[in-house]
């Protein structure tokens, strides 16, 4: 699709600063979020993934009152947020929903009160919208290699326990015979998921970050059965959704007469959405033509989770 | 005032009583969906200058039905996830193309109870005692779904029909607590009280019962906190009912070691 948009690209799309900012924390969020939300999606845990994105909103909101960056907040109370969940027990399959559930309300309480006192106590307006739906286009270009840096933190957390976490995710009680730590594989796996929602948090909006973790993987989990395909599947969507938001958005200003562009967020959501929902019957075609490759997905029937219907279509 | 203690009372019997099932059913993340739903249609009604209160029910519905459809095929917890965030994202745009943005945000998400009208009273009733009589409705098949599945199969429950009668309902009860206590809130009135009620009783009536009063104390005393300290209301409902829920979790390890918060008996 690329020489295709080549004149769909307003002039000075290249030139400007926030742009090329956008484009890398843009990018390099989708990818990170992309790669953890494949293992979020297998193991069922997109209610847990939700949950971190208001920890990490009240992060945010926090982190604003106190005069540091948002992403400060994001990371670092979605860190906390992840051991609170483990420690009031995310893990056990009954109980979870609820669990989960009450760390998601207290925290959403704390960010009625941060926001609260934000637009309060400073003159400056905009704290809600820029925690909530993200303004990609103010980040400042410092914060670019924090991103990076927490973002290549991220993989390489998911690389390390790459293997135990496939394993536990797979076959549960296959890791629990092979003696992989699954409460410390839980925990790490937990913390990697806080870092790609606070990154995405930067980047969408931290109430839409979901979207970037969840959406992408779900997709890619469905249009293939292997890991190392859907991982790079995922990161691919999530890229294009990110890139061609940011650009879309910044097409925008010209699309109405008040030149009011519309928000990166919605479009990066709305693109996610629409491969998501495409997913679907791509999936369906491509089992109707690769029918002679009988393979065994192994990756998506055994996923375990809450979720009650889980065979994806397909 | 009058006027947020009267909503704030409605608001909170309906969340006890539905969020019983909530918490029965592990609905907790389409009970938090719906409502996000909800806030696009606020949103798109603001926009257009319609009702935002018919705003709110269309979009909850068609939340419902879209995760109910979604679900059907594929994951459940995924389309959840997804649905949500669309639905949020897109009443970020029709707040954006409204005038007031910031105010409508914050008070669409975390709730705007000391500024009820009277006038808003009665469509909020209607609906309240339009859910009650759902949940009395479907109440046998809904407890006979929720806690044995396949015994519910047997007895003729369509599983799939019920799930979308179950979301519609909390669909309803969404549109009616939105304005009160927010989008983002009335998920937790919806989850601490009941869970701290099940955690005291396993007999479901009384359970209902017991939640719809810890709600009804979450609601009251977060009013009351509010109004003393100017804080918002919702902060003190998040904190209440995240409390509420570590007393009943105590509760149980206290009174009966070695059973679990979620036993029902």
């Amino acid at each position: 699709m690329g020489f295709g948009l080549r004149w769909l690209i307003e002039p000075g799309f290249w030139s400007s600063s926030p742009v090329r900012v956008a484009l890398v924390i843009g990018g390099c969020s989708a990818v990170v979020s992309a790669v953890v939300g494949v293992f979020t999606v297998l193991r069922g845990q997109s209610f847990a993934g939700h949950a971190l994105t208001d920890v990490s909103t009240a992060g945010g909101s926090g982190a604003l009152l106190l005069g540091a960056g948002p992403i400060v907040g994001f990371v670092g109370l979605g860190i906390v947020g992840a051991g609170v969940m483990d420690a009031i027990g995310v893990r056990r399959l009954r109980g979870r929903d609820l669990a989960t559930g009450v760390v998601l309300g207290a925290s959403i309480g704390l960010a009625a009160l941060f926001l609260y006192l934000d637009s309060t106590s400073r003159a400056t307006t905009g704290a809600t919208q820029q925690i909530l739906f993200g303004s990609i286009f103010s980040i400042q270009s410092s914060t670019a290699p924090v991103v990076v840096g927490l973002g290549l933190a991220a993989l390489v957390l998911v690389g390390v326990l790459y293997r135990p976490l496939l394993l536990s995710t797979v076959g549960p009680e296959m890791a629990v015979a092979r003696g992989v730590p699954e409460r410390l594989v839980g925990v790490f796996f937990t913390v990697a998921m806080a870092l790609a929602v606070g990154l995405s948090s930067l980047t969408i909006g931290a109430i839409l970050s979901t979207a970037l973790l969840i959406g992408p993987a779900a997709a890619a989990v469905r249009l293939t059965s292997r890991i190392g395909w859907s991982l790079l599947l995922a990161s691919g969507l999530g890229l294009a959704a990110c890139w061609i938001g940011v650009l879309l958005a910044y097409d925008s200003y010209d699309w109405n007469a008040s030149h009011r562009s519309l928000p990166v967020s919605f479009f990066i959501v709305a693109l996610i959405f629409s491969f998501y929902l495409a997913s679907g019957p791509a999936a369906r075609l491509r089992a109707r033509s690769d029918g002679r490759r009988a393979q065994p997905p192994p990756t998506q029937v055994s996923a375990p989770g809450p979720a009650l219907n889980p065979s994806p279509g397909g | 005032m009058a006027n947020a203690w009267t909503v704030a009372t409605m608001v909170a019997v309906i969340a006890g009583v539905v969020g019983f099932f909530v918490v029965l059913r592990a609905a907790a993340f389409p009970a938090h969906a719906i409502p996000n739903g909800a806030f696009a249609g606020a949103a798109a009604a603001n926009v257009l200058g319609l009702n935002p209160l018919a705003g709110l029910t269309a979009c909850a519905l068609l939340a419902a039905v879209g995760i109910g459809t979604l679900g059907r095929r594929g994951r459940h917890d995924v389309a959840t996830a997804l649905a949500l965030v669309m639905m949020l994202a897109a009443g970020a745009v029709f707040l954006g193309l409204s005038q007031e943005y910031e105010p409508a945000i914050y008070s669409l998400l975390f709730g705007e109870v000391l500024g009820v009208s009277s006038n808003e009273l009665l469509p909020v009733a209607g609906l309240a005692l339009l859910c009650l009589g759902a949940v009395a409705a479907l109440y046998r098949p809904l407890l006979l779904s929720s806690v044995a599945d396949q015994l519910g199969e047997a007895r003729g429950v369509q599983p799939y029909q019920l799930d979308v009668a179950f979301l519609v309902i909390l669909a309803l009860a969404t549109a009616m607590t939105v304005p009160v206590v927010g989008a983002l809130l009335i998920f937790s009135l919806m989850i601490g009280p009941p869970a701290a009620a099940r955690a005291f009783t396993g007999r479901p009536p009384v359970a209902i019962l017991l939640s719809v009063a810890i709600a009804l104390v979450t609601v009251w005393s977060a009013i009351a906190l509010s109004y003393l300290s100017n804080w918002p209301t919702g902060f003190f409902v998040g904190v209440t009912s995240a409390v509420s829920y570590a007393t009943g979790r105590a509760w149980t390890r206290w009174s009966r070691p070695g059973a679990r918060c979620s036993s029902m008996g």
